[in-house]
């Protein structure tokens, strides 16, 4: 998948890059469509021995968590490709080469069924971000990357520690045999705080975000959509696949810890977001309170357990976890791919600099509007199910968690349709606005796929969640046992 | 059977995508005739459907179209439930929508978004359809936001208008306020019967009484009860109630036939026809009835006050269809769903008539609102003037119109009620009926009769016509003319309803045309009383004539011609002599005022507050920065030990060991 050749043609780079990302994403259809939805196994395997004497093995698989994240990365990649076509001008083949990388090596976190498989592809994944941010980012980009760098590489260290400690009593890099090795209860606080460091960083969760609007603003537009729509992911599923399966009783004891950071990224950053004078900042901020969904719905099983005395309810949270996930991976790229063709235009990302752009911009205008909808969770766009779902399962866990969420219905609506008003609508604001071109091609037909996919994943989300199904209900019955 | 349903529902949404995607190719003509084309199938399709329920009795029709999604034993579904009561609501949408889109043809005509708004009707009446054909919550939700968002595009339709844009904003987000409710209420009910289906929660509904919630420590809730007002408030935001009424005297900025249709007659009745069509579940909470009919009540008399001060043609109808709704919330509050109901159909009738006749005269008026600037147009307007009439006589419930059964049903069902605050509510929707007379005719001869204002009218200074006056001619140039026929014909055609709808009485209220629909509790059914005491439509109307609401209703027309017509005066003397009942009316007792200085700038201030103290101050300065420059600090002060002078390691090393053997010899 590396593509260093074509340095002298950037045309030519641009095609092969479109092509292995289109192969890429072809090659994982099957995937979807061949899945077997009846068992929670992992499914399409590989394995190569590695490093045989710690027992370390090159093992892939994917089940029903991981295979929409594959699908989900394959198809952004594609996107992020065409997008960068005329807009980046600059090293091109490098570019191109970079999010090709950064797309293979996120391909191997989902799949990884080793735990040190897992970590190398975790932590070789913050270089070619690090590169595409440093080399093709903003005037402020040092102080983003460095930020950005250290805070992830800050986490990762813990949960390197927690894999070795896992290795040392398990005797195994395995993670399915991670998911069976008994833990005391101590051992359990210290590894979920470990990790939890490792994977809030991620998230973001509330309080460690602050990287994210930084790294956004200063990143180009393929490396947000990337940042935003895969990379955030990751910290929500490792939770998935190591905190609640490996340590079932901490994420127990802490679930309140949880839910509280989720419910203040829901309210707190939803408040911050309402303020922000840059586009990107405010989607950034957005993606925060979105992603607080995420973790909401992980952890609200816990609670529901311990109010009502059964896990009936535990797996809509999850899979709603799971859908947010998804359906914010669409939106999310699809408003910064939205600023990216604004960015392109003015050179500027300030709200203020804005204004009518729907006159000079028609099409734009509606998927703009279509996005910020689906932002907004709007039924009929995919933003609704996963919130809708979690809303449910909090709802049935307390009145006041779930009171707490759904604040997210006014304050998703106020600041995403606030940016709307104040770019979209209106009066023309300025000469420059008066000059805009509305949407090429190629961007016009970006978008479009995007809004089709949002669209149609909000009427009918349940060949998502068919796939999902089996492995979810799994996971409850699996964490259901204590380990202790 | 299914297929019928679904064509009632696509073919609207086929015109709005081929108008809304297909603009450019299709053209004008294309848009409207595709669009219209898709409205009118819906409508004779409904017709048919309303046939058979009504009169040929089939059964009702209960069943999914497709899985929504599965997850976790909870199976959602989107589905039609086809009842008497969706049947009514489907024609009354339907032929009100059919009416506005022909009545577009005439009134956009020159506006340069005129397929956009084709598609955006028609995406409502999409919308409002699978709204009341829903046979579950979450579609029954996703009708509800579907129509709050085309109602978001319309009201911000001249989206250059600095107005329409916040207008639009706030209607969203006070929409919001609301559905967050509404969220949680379906949250509720869902969770303790894992179904999200009418029918088995209904079915269940003895049952989920029992169920208590904790919501504050130490106390126990009914659950029912809880669901039932968290529903209610959502539809207090979608009808319109106090305090979340805000959004609805500003969505007038929208284009006058999405007044008519969505802000008058459909979309803002889904509250009402949500209330009924879970009576099964209401009629088990007394204490969210007695809620329903207390804000009811406040809504019919104190917006209905409102509508006595405003200049503006528009605004009047539109507080006038505040109080209206109020009058249907009381009616669902003292359990005669059937009154409510029957006053929404009347009510979608002659309001979305009196919109219309507006907008006509809004046209010949090129496109001024102030009826101060109006008088005399009745004799240059006959089409209009009579149609307005028929609807200001409907709407004050004047004997025979079909206002006067259905609001006189709810006054008596109120009259009757035992529920907590019928008391209250009943003197005040009586009031509400001198009140309603008073300031429809107000408006009506302000705008038909009197001095012929417009002709020495100052041209406006900041009119309302400055985005889309495409009609070239502004100020007093010309006659003022009769609108074309595409403008008339749907005013006649509502006129036709808006007289005689009412003498469905019999069957509507007292028969059995809602039986097992419209659920109500034995000891409540105000209406089974009031239909001992009936004996025919002509009976009912003679009755009438004996009884208060008449009497008030002909003081306020002969207040409204004598304060208006007779001697102008009046009016100004009033307004001077009590400055602050004027001043309190005109700013809508304060409730903007008081949301944008609390709810609006709070909610910023606060915002500001955590980003600037929360983030950048604590978390960015303090915590990180300030940690990485600790880790500098640190850095540096250990740089210090390592000075590269080998006496100064030979000396660390002499300590070192002294200490090591020190440690031992202890």
């Amino acid at each position: 998948m590396v593509l260093i050749l074509g340095d002298r043609v950037p045309e030519a780079s641009r095609r092969l890059a479109l092509a292995f990302a289109v192969l890429t994403f072809l090659i994982s259809i099957p995937l979807f469509v061949y899945f077997d939805r009846g068992t929670h196994e992992m499914q399409f395997q590989e394995w190569v021995p590695w490093i045989q004497v710690f027992d370390i093995h090159y093992h892939l698989g994917v089940d029903g968590i991981s295979m929409p994240l594959i699908l989900l990365t394959a198809f952004t990649t594609v996107l992020v490709v065409i997008a960068a076509w005329d807009v980046i001008q600059y090293r091109v083949s490098q570019y191109m080469a970079a999010f090709l990388i950064l797309e293979g090596l996120m391909h191997g976190v989902f799949a990884a069924l080793d735990a040190v498989l897992f970590y190398v592809f975790f932590e070789a994944m913050l270089i070619p971000m690090f590169l595409v941010i440093g080399i093709w980012g903003g005037p402020n980009r040092i102080y983003a990357t460095l930020k950005f760098f250290l805070y992830t590489f800050f986490g990762s260290v813990f949960l390197l520690i927690s894999l070795i400690y896992l290795y040392v009593q398990a005797g195994s890099f395995a993670i399915l045999d991670l998911h069976q090795v008994p833990l005391g209860m101590t051992a359990q606080i210290l590894l979920f705080l470990a990790m939890l460091l490792a994977f809030a960083v991620k998230i973001p969760m509330f309080p460690v975000h602050t990287w994210l609007p930084d790294a956004h603003v200063e990143a180009p537009t393929g490396g947000s959509v990337i940042l935003a729509a895969i990379m955030l992911k990751i910290g929500t599923y490792g939770f998935l696949r190591f905190s609640l399966p490996i340590l079932p009783d901490a994420s127990m004891a802490l679930d309140w810890l949880m839910i509280t950071l989720s419910l203040i990224a829901v309210v707190y950053v939803g408040l911050v977001a309402l303020m922000q004078q840059d586009m990107k900042k405010l989607i950034a901020y957005s993606s925060i309170a979105h992603m607080g969904f995420v973790t909401l719905g992980l952890f609200i099983p816990f609670m529901v357990f311990a109010n009502t005395g059964d896990w009936q309810g535990a797996a809509l949270g999850i899979s709603g976890g799971m859908v947010q996930m998804i359906s914010h991976g669409l939106v999310s790229a699809a408003l910064f791919l939205c600023i990216g063709v604004l960015y392109d235009r003015m050179h500027s990302r300030r709200i203020a600099d804005y204004g009518g752009v729907a006159n000079t911009m028609p099409w734009f205008g509606a998927l703009f509007v279509l996005f910020a909808m689906a932002n907004a969770g709007l039924p009929g766009t995919s933003g609704f199910v996963g919130e809708f779902m979690v809303i449910l399962a909090s709802f049935r866990a307390d009145f006041w968690i779930a009171f707490l969420a759904a604040t997210t219905l006014i304050l998703a609506a106020a600041y995403t349709l606030w940016l709307v008003k104040r770019v979209i609508y209106g009066e023309v604001a300025n000469d420059q606005v008066a000059q805009l071109q509305d949407l090429n091609r190629r961007e016009f037909w970006v978008l479009g796929v995007l809004a089709v996919a949002v669209l149609l994943l909000g009427v009918w989300p349940a060949p998502l969640l068919d796939v999902m199904n089996e492995t979810v209900d799994h996971l409850v019955r699996h964490i259901a046992v204590s380990k202790l | 059977m299914e297929s019928i349903y679904l064509a009632i529902v696509l073919a609207p949404l086929l015109g709005a995508a081929v108008a809304g995607l297909l603009g450019r190719q299709v053209g004008r003509a294309g848009a409207h005739s595709v669009t219209i084309a898709g409205v009118a199938v819906s409508f004779f399709l409904s017709a048919y459907v309303f046939w058979q329920h009504a009169v040929a009795g089939a059964a009702p029709y209960n069943d999914s179209v497709y899985t929504w999604l599965v997850s976790d034993g909870f199976r959602f579904e989107v589905g039609f439930l086809v009842d008497r009561l969706t049947a009514l609501m489907m024609l009354v949408v339907t032929f009100v929508s059919f009416m506005v889109h022909i009545y577009t043809i005439g009134y956009m005509r020159d506006d340069p978004g005129y397929q956009r708004f084709f598609a955006l009707i028609s995406l409502f009446t999409f919308s409002m359809l699978m709204l009341v054909m829903a046979n579950n919550f979450l579609q029954l939700f996703f009708g509800w936001e579907a129509v709050g968002l085309v109602s978001y595009l319309l009201i911000g339709f001249w989206f250059r208008r600095p107005s329409a844009i916040y207008a639009n904003l706030k209607a969203f987000i006070v929409n919001r306020v609301g559905d967050m409710a509404f969220v949680l209420g379906i949250a509720a009910l869902v969770l303790h019967t894992s179904s999200l289906d009418y029918a088995t929660l209904f079915a269940r509904a003895d049952e989920l009484s029992g169920i208590t919630l904790s919501l504050l420590p130490g106390t126990e809730w009914s659950l029912l009860s809880v669901a039932c007002i968290l529903l209610f408030i959502g539809a207090m935001a979608k009808s319109a109630q106090v305090p979340l009424h805000v959004w609805l005297p500003d969505s007038m900025e929208g284009p006058t036939p999405i007044s008519a249709l969505i802000h008058a007659a459909t979309m803002v009745t889904a509250g009402i026809f949500m209330v009924a069509r879970m009576s099964p579940l209401y009629e088990h909470s007394v204490a969210a009835l007695g809620f329903i009919l207390v804000i009811g009540a406040i809504t019919a008399f104190f917006m209905g006050l409102i509508g006595l001060v405003q200049n503006d043609i528009k605004r009047v109808v539109a507080y006038s269809t505040l109080s209206q709704l109020g009058y249907m919330t009381v009616a669902l509050g003292a359990s005669a769903y059937a009154a409510g109901i029957f006053h929404l159909m009347t009510h979608a009738f002659f309001k979305a008539l009196l919109f219309l006749a507006a907008g006509s005269v809004i046209i010949a008026m090129h496109h001024e609102q102030d009826m101060r600037r109006m008088g005399g147009l009745g004799k240059y307007m006959p089409v209009t003037y009579v149609t307005a009439l028929i609807g200001a006589l409907a709407l004050i419930g004047f004997p025979g119109f079909s206002g006067f059964f259905s609001k006189d049903g709810i006054i008596e069902a109120v009259h009757l009620s035992a529920t907590p605050g019928a008391g209250f509510a009943y003197v005040l929707v009586l009031a509400g009926v001198f009140v309603t007379a008073l300031y429809t005719f107000r408006m009506f001869f302000m705008v038909f009769h009197g001095e012929e204002r417009f002709r020495h009218a100052p041209p406006p200074e900041h009119g309302h016509d400055e985005d889309h006056g495409h009609h070239g001619h502004h100020g007093s140039g010309g006659e003022p003319r009769e609108s074309p026929w595409v403008v008339t014909l749907p005013l006649v055609l509502l006129a036709i309803p808006s007289v005689f709808a009412g003498y469905l009485i019999g069957p509507l209220l007292f028969g059995d045309f809602f039986n097992g629909v419209l659920q109500v509790d034995p000891s409540r059914d105000v209406l089974a009383e009031l239909g001992h005491h009936y004996h025919g439509v002509w009976g009912y109307l003679a009755h009438g004539l004996m009884m208060p609401p008449f009497w008030l209703a002909m003081a306020g027309l002969v207040s409204a011609w004598y304060i208006y017509l007779r001697r102008p005066g009046i009016a100004r003397v009033a307004r001077e002599r009590l400055p602050w009942l004027h001043a309190t009316l005109e700013r809508g007792y304060g409730f903007d005022a008081f949301n944008d200085a609390v709810f609006a700038g709070g909610t910023r201030r606060l915002g500001q507050f955590l980003w600037r103290f929360g983030d950048a101050l604590i978390i960015d300065t303090l915590l990180v920065n300030g940690s990485s420059r600790a880790v500098g600090w640190a850095a540096g002060r250990l740089r210090l030990g390592q000075t590269g002078y080998l006496y100064h390691y030979a000396f660390a090393m002499i300590i070192g060991l002294l200490g090591l053997i020190l440690a031992f010899a202890l």
